[in-house]
């Protein structure tokens, strides 16, 4: 998605007033922003709770912030800068962060990010966009731009299976339909499980949703959705996610304060903080069984 | 603010017994960190800043200091005042995040300030403005690591038009700089950097305007030698005064004090 972030936001970038930050991150893939916004482009260094102080500071006098970084070093290592500086104050910064999840892999532990947005869900005025596709990009900066709150983008790896034609963006997709269980899967998850998922018949197949903004309070639940929930004999939500914070804990308090009982509830996240063995974005959602196999198996429990 | 005559001794000492009132009314303490930091805040919001330019509390925990400059120039009042620390207030122990015309960010965790200092002086060399920006530390507040990453950034980008005051009185916390993690002198630690670096004694109202006055042609640093509790004798260079509260028998002995100097 880094390709597409980063032509979205050079076409953005003759907007007056936007600055882009970066940790010291971006090379092979943000040189035309750094051509197209000049002086406007600032390499911050290797120095993150700075650079989030250094962006309230801009947007404090008024400038479009972004603020780019490895997902961690984006929200973890300057959590305070980014609480006191830039929520507190209102501040309508926009928290990139890259590899979002498991995103870099067999890079290992410092560089994953599973529990991000559950940590800055903690804080005030804070939307969580999620994108599912590449093709969302375009819409997704848009949004995200032209927020006023503090936002946190987290960028992962579309998956797209071949030949299909990605819906335009919402902050949720119907992606699968069918007479089965729901699923509701946060970003690029959701795209793992559309081909399992278009294989079963009909009365197996699950209705699948794909949410790419958090938390519910901004992006309520669809209709239709509720009502596939009322109906439905298991709701299954699956996240790149610790289970602490996740979407799911946001999901079933909402549901329960608004009298939605559901039958049965499966929960796919992630569990890993702890390693003994290093791998790919796909071995390590293999061993949290976020991956399709471990989903299908969930849902044949039923 | 920047009004057009210089402070005078009376007025130094106006401000003073006001800050020393609103701690004893309120019953909090913070007062000798105060007390250093108040000289500096005086000369910097009558006599330098201008309108569009911008001003940063680092060290947090001198808010009466710099509420009792705003109330010196008149944008608080008495009654402002005597809400401080008080439930409803908008002025708390920390500088608020919102309610309060001239203060920009809340702080109170150290080593925040001079990294949104440099934000906002950023933000006018970017816009092409001549608005100036100030920010006030402590001397404890260098042993914040954010605090170097402001530094080299401010240097880098040559913000020129950032001044930043460091209230140096020696004291923090659980005792001196010195004795738990010294870099003294803190300015030959700061003459390595591309900076405009003065020290001068921080309770000298023609020092600080000089100082201030000095055409800047890259970040100016003025490292304010300082007394924690400075104006009252038996506060001075004493660290409980970082945290203690004022009796009513000391506070009338303290304003005693002022009155006869």
């Amino acid at each position: 998605m880094r390709q597409q972030f980063c032509d979205a936001l050079v076409a953005r970038a003759a907007k007056p007033g936007m600055v882009f930050l970066t940790g010291d991150l971006g090379f092979m893939a943000l040189e035309p922003l750094q051509k197209a916004m000049g002086k406007h482009f600032i390499n911050a260094g290797v120095a993150e709770q700075n650079m989030m102080s250094v962006a309230a500071g801009l947007a404090r006098e008024g400038f479009e912030v972004w603020a780019y970084s490895i997902a961690p070093f984006c929200y973890a290592r300057p959590f305070e800068q980014v609480r006191n500086d830039i929520a507190f104050h209102k501040l309508p910064v926009k928290l990139v962060g890259n590899g979002g999840g498991y995103g870099y892999g067999v890079m290992g532990p410092t560089h994953h990010a599973i529990e991000d947005y559950g940590v800055l869900l903690c804080l005030p005025n804070m939307s969580v966009f999620v994108p599912v596709f590449d093709e969302d990009l375009g819409a997704v900066v848009a949004r995200v731009g032209d927020s006023q709150r503090t936002t946190y983008l987290r960028l992962g790896r579309g998956e797209r299976p071949k030949d299909y034609a990605v819906p335009s963006y919402a902050p949720w997709r119907q992606l699968t339909h069918g007479s089965g269980p729901v699923v509701i899967a946060v970003g690029p998850l959701a795209g793992t499980f559309i081909e399992p998922f278009a294989r079963l018949t009909e009365s197996h197949r699950p209705n699948l949703w794909a949410v790419a903004e958090l938390p519910i309070a901004q992006n309520p639940l669809p209709t239709e959705l509720v009502g596939q929930i009322r109906q439905c004999a298991t709701l299954c939500v699956a996240e790149e996610h610790v289970q602490r914070g996740g979407f799911a804990s946001e999901l079933t308090l909402h549901l329960a304060e608004s009298g939605i009982a559901v039958r049965r509830f499966r929960h796919l996240y992630a569990r890993a903080h702890h390693y003994e063995r290093y791998g790919s974005q796909s071995y390590l959602r293999g061993l949290s069984g976020l991956d399709a196999a471990s989903m299908l198996a969930a849902l044949a429990d039923d | 603010m920047n009004s057009s005559a210089p402070l005078t001794h009376a007025d130094f000492a106006t401000a003073r017994k006001r800050l020393l009132r609103m701690h004893f009314e309120s019953g909090v303490g913070h007062i000798g960190g105060n007390l250093s930091a108040l000289d500096a805040l005086l000369v910097v919001f009558h006599e330098y800043l201008r309108a569009g330019d911008r001003f940063v509390l680092s060290k947090g925990h001198a808010a009466g200091a710099l509420y009792t400059a705003l109330w010196s120039i008149g944008r608080l009042t008495d009654e402002d005042l005597r809400s401080f620390h008080k439930d409803g207030t908008l002025l708390a122990g920390h500088p608020p995040a919102a309610g309060v015309a001239d203060i920009r960010f809340a702080t109170g965790s150290l080593g925040h300030g001079l990294s949104l200092s440099a934000g906002t002086a950023l933000a006018f060399k970017l816009r092409k403005t001549d608005s100036r920006v100030v920010c006030l530390m402590s001397d404890g507040e260098w042993q914040e690591g954010s605090t170097w990453e402001a530094l080299i950034f401010s240097c880098h980008h040559q913000l020129s038009n950032l001044t930043v005051l460091v209230d140096h009185n020696g004291l923090q916390g659980f005792g001196s700089v010195d004795e738990i993690a010294s870099m003294a002198p803190l300015w030959e630690k700061l003459k390595g950097f591309d900076i405009d670096l003065q020290v001068i004694d921080g309770h000298d109202a023609v020092a600080l305007r000089d100082a201030l006055g000095a055409a800047a042609e890259r970040l100016r640093v003025i490292v304010l030698r300082t007394v924690k509790g400075h104006g009252v004798s038996f506060m001075e260079n004493r660290m409980e005064w970082h945290y203690l509260p004022l009796k009513e028998d000391m506070y009338k002995a303290a304003i005693a004090e002022i009155e006869s100097r």
